[in-house]
């Protein structure tokens, strides 16, 4: 028993001091792909310290964007920087990536050390044992129609979050489309074993990402996790050169954005009408509302992340004629 | 001190290699980094502070915060990402510059 703890100890530690050394050095280091590969690095450590501190939910999500679709979006611009970069050097002031030389400034050291002793403080001085909630969700996990709690409080008792959560993803998608975008550099000619590995690995990706749908109502799993993943397998069939069929781009591609926010706004507005409450869903139907939801809010999730990569909406008949 | 303490710490150290990182450079690219570094510092105090349950389940509602928080913090990410290429193709450089205040 005892190694056991002395075995978690060192490994909590060795996790703890790997994270901090990792953001260090990607935060440091001149040499901005280097900075990235390390943050991706960094996103899986952490996913990693969300297993050790027993939430698997949050861990699946990290993995999913934390590590895979963050480092996916950092590099693609990189490569757009990279590249009018070079179109607007100018003469005798080569374009520079590292930070510059600087002397060391002590004014911000000073104040961020005593900003980390003062939030460490107050950390510490927490009382080490509260419930928080739990209490109160484990009261109500019967009436919520699902038996994962992460779950019941994303899609039932905090639904108005998820609500407002699916409207920011819009409204992130609507920023990057009205400022442009950025044309995403694609491999143009992927060769045979890319081709096949993304022919495998997408129709796993889209079988993963059911089973997390699923399976989240009573495990770790759930809308956000299995978005990702289908966001996953957008930018895999985005960077292999895959476009969207032309047919499909305009309507079809906007509806498959809204349909999250749209099932969301209808099912707040049936429950407002017909419970008086927005959002409460009567107990015996809540199981299969929340697999509604749960379903559009993953199409939604999943279609607009990988677009958000794709940076411009994809050009369809219409916009020629 | 516990497991639930040390990684709340970490992440408290994160949050301000985050903010010091933010101040001190330029390049956006690396100020976007760091404050992706900074909200999974607070991503982790979060979550550790949700654990202090002992040996039942951890509780759920900071962790439901903290995935809704993580896919907000990528879309907020792609579009920041999009602003900085914006002002790059712009200006010629990734960085604010000191000048225009004046």
């Amino acid at each position: 028993m005892e190694a056991v703890i002395l075995l978690q100890w060192t490994f909590n530690t060795l996790l703890g001091l790997g994270l901090l050394w990792l953001a260090s050095r990607a935060l440091a280091c001149p040499d901005l792909f280097r900075a990235i590969v390390l943050f991706v690095a960094f996103g899986l450590l952490l996913a990693l310290a969300w297993v050790s501190l027993d939430a698997p939910d949050v861990a699946l999500a990290e993995a999913a964007i934390g590590a895979g679709l963050t480092g996916a979006l950092l590099l693609a611009a990189l490569a757009g920087l990279r590249s009018s970069e070079t179109n607007e050097k100018v003469a005798g002031q080569p374009a520079k990536e590292g930070p510059k030389v600087r002397p060391p400034q002590w004014l911000p050291v000073v104040v961020l050390l005593s900003v980390a002793a003062g939030l460490g403080y107050v950390v510490l001085s927490l009382p080490p044992d509260a419930v928080g909630l739990s209490a109160q969700v484990a009261a109500s996990l019967e009436t919520s129609g699902v038996s994962n709690p992460v779950t019941a409080v994303l899609l039932n008792f905090r639904s108005y979050d998820t609500l407002l959560e699916m409207v920011v993803l819009l409204l992130a998608l609507l920023g990057v489309w009205s400022l442009g975008g950025t044309a995403l550099r694609r491999e143009t000619a992927p060769g045979p074993v890319l081709d096949t590995l993304v022919r495998l690995l997408v129709p796993v990706l889209i079988l993963v990402a059911s089973y997390l749908l699923w399976v989240g109502a009573h495990a770790p799993g759930g809308a956000f996790q299995s978005g990702s993943v289908l966001g996953a397998a957008g930018v895999l069939l985005l960077l292999t050169g895959w476009h969207l069929h032309a047919g499909l781009a305009a309507l079809p591609l906007r509806l498959a954005l809204v349909a999250g926010s749209a099932t969301f706004l209808t099912m707040a507005v049936f429950t407002l009408l017909g419970e008086g409450k927005l959002l409460e869903y009567p107990s015996a139907q809540a199981g299969t509302l929340i697999l509604i939801l749960e379903t559009a809010a993953t199409v939604s999730i999943g279609v607009t992340l990988a677009a958000l990569l794709l940076g411009s909406p994809p050009p369809n008949n219409k916009d020629h004629t | 001190m516990n497991a639930v303490f040390l990684y709340a710490l970490v992440g408290v150290g994160l949050f301000s290699l985050g903010l010091y990182a933010l101040i001190v450079h330029a390049h956006l690219l690396r100020k976007i980094l760091a404050l992706n570094v900074m909200g999974n510092g607070a991503f982790l105090v979060l979550v550790a502070l949700a654990r202090r349950t002992g040996d039942a389940q951890p509780d759920a509602v900071p962790q439901a915060m903290v995935i809704t928080g993580i896919v907000i913090a990528v879309s907020a990410t792609a579009l920041a990402l999009t602003l900085m290429l914006k002002l790059t193709s712009e200006t010629g450089r990734a960085e604010l510059s000191d000048d225009q205040r004046e």
